[in-house]
């Protein structure tokens, strides 16, 4: 997946309406009219936010039926599972090397003693 | 003591706050994670990825202070950035403010704590405010473009070259 669609797919869930829906829609498929009821907006509205999630590959919509129902496309989800996954491997990473200047940072700070849970005398 | 459990980061991004919370355990007491955290010297030799430099340009590192530090590739400028301490409480707390100054406007509040969990182990939990919830995603996304498995395997050299 390329990374301006993943951006899209950040910026699509960055609103708490459009969170709103995807979380209705994991339960099962569901028409605007349905998705509309528990928000204080119009059905356009949520048709503008349907929009934003379908372009950014959250949501499809069957286009036979006049009732439309919207789907939620669950594997988006996996990717950007993925996405935070390598963010963390990068924070692992940096902190890895922490542990490694802790290690010398150990060896320096006790070359002869016995006792490392003891905060040295000299500092 | 020098058991190697392996480590784990575990990031939680909360669905509904711009907020990025990274917790990490450490093989070492808090007073020595802490003091790699707050001497400049030794926070340049792990903060930046391995194939960047860290040059610390300046380290006022205590209550109402402040910093700055660049990122160098073969001695070329690619990133730098600064912010606020705005408190350093020794050993146990460090809330500080982080810009990234290719992007000015944008700051996150990084407040850490450093848990001692006895037998000389230290945990830190990181938690980082941002103004919205689309920063926040971006910020997460921004591993995409670091060349991060070329630096894991330079990582792992070194690492198997040091145990």
């Amino acid at each position: 997946m390329a990374e301006d669609e993943l951006s899209r797919v950040f910026a699509a869930l960055a609103d708490p309406t459009r969170r709103g829906i995807v979380a209705r829609l994991a339960v099962g498929d569901a028409g605007v009219v349905e998705l509309a009821e528990p928000y204080d907006v119009s059905v356009q509205a949520v048709s503008k936010h349907l929009k934003v999630l379908e372009d950014a590959g959250l949501v499809s919509r069957s286009r036979d039926a006049q009732r439309r129902p919207c789907h939620l496309e669950a594997e988006v989800f996996d990717l950007m599972t993925k996405w935070i996954e390598r963010y963390r491997r990068e924070a692992e990473e940096r902190f890895t090397r922490l542990d490694a200047v802790l290690a010398d940072m150990e060896a320096e700070e006790a070359p002869e003693t016995q006792e490392p849970r003891r905060k040295g005398a000299a500092s | 003591m020098s058991t190697n459990t392996k480590p784990e980061t575990t990031i939680k991004a909360n669905p509904d706050l711009p907020t990025i919370e990274i917790v990490r355990e450490f093989d070492a007491p808090p007073e020595r994670v802490f003091r790699a955290w707050t001497d400049p010297e030794l926070f340049a030799k792990w903060v930046g990825p391995r194939n960047l430099t860290t040059k610390v340009d300046h380290w006022d590192c205590k209550t109402g202070g402040g910093y700055r530090y660049r990122n160098l590739r073969d001695g070329e400028e690619i990133a730098s950035f600064f912010g606020s301490f705005h408190e350093v409480r020794t050993n146990e707390r460090l809330v500080q403010t982080f810009t990234w100054e290719g992007q000015p406007d944008g700051v996150s509040l990084e407040t850490m704590t450093f848990e001692a969990l006895g037998d000389g182990r230290t945990r830190i939990v990181s938690l980082g405010v941002v103004e919205s919830m689309e920063i926040r995603d971006m910020i997460l996304s921004s591993g995409m473009d670091t060349g991060v498995v070329e630096g894991y395997e330079k990582l792992d050299e070194l690492l198997a070259a040091q145990r």
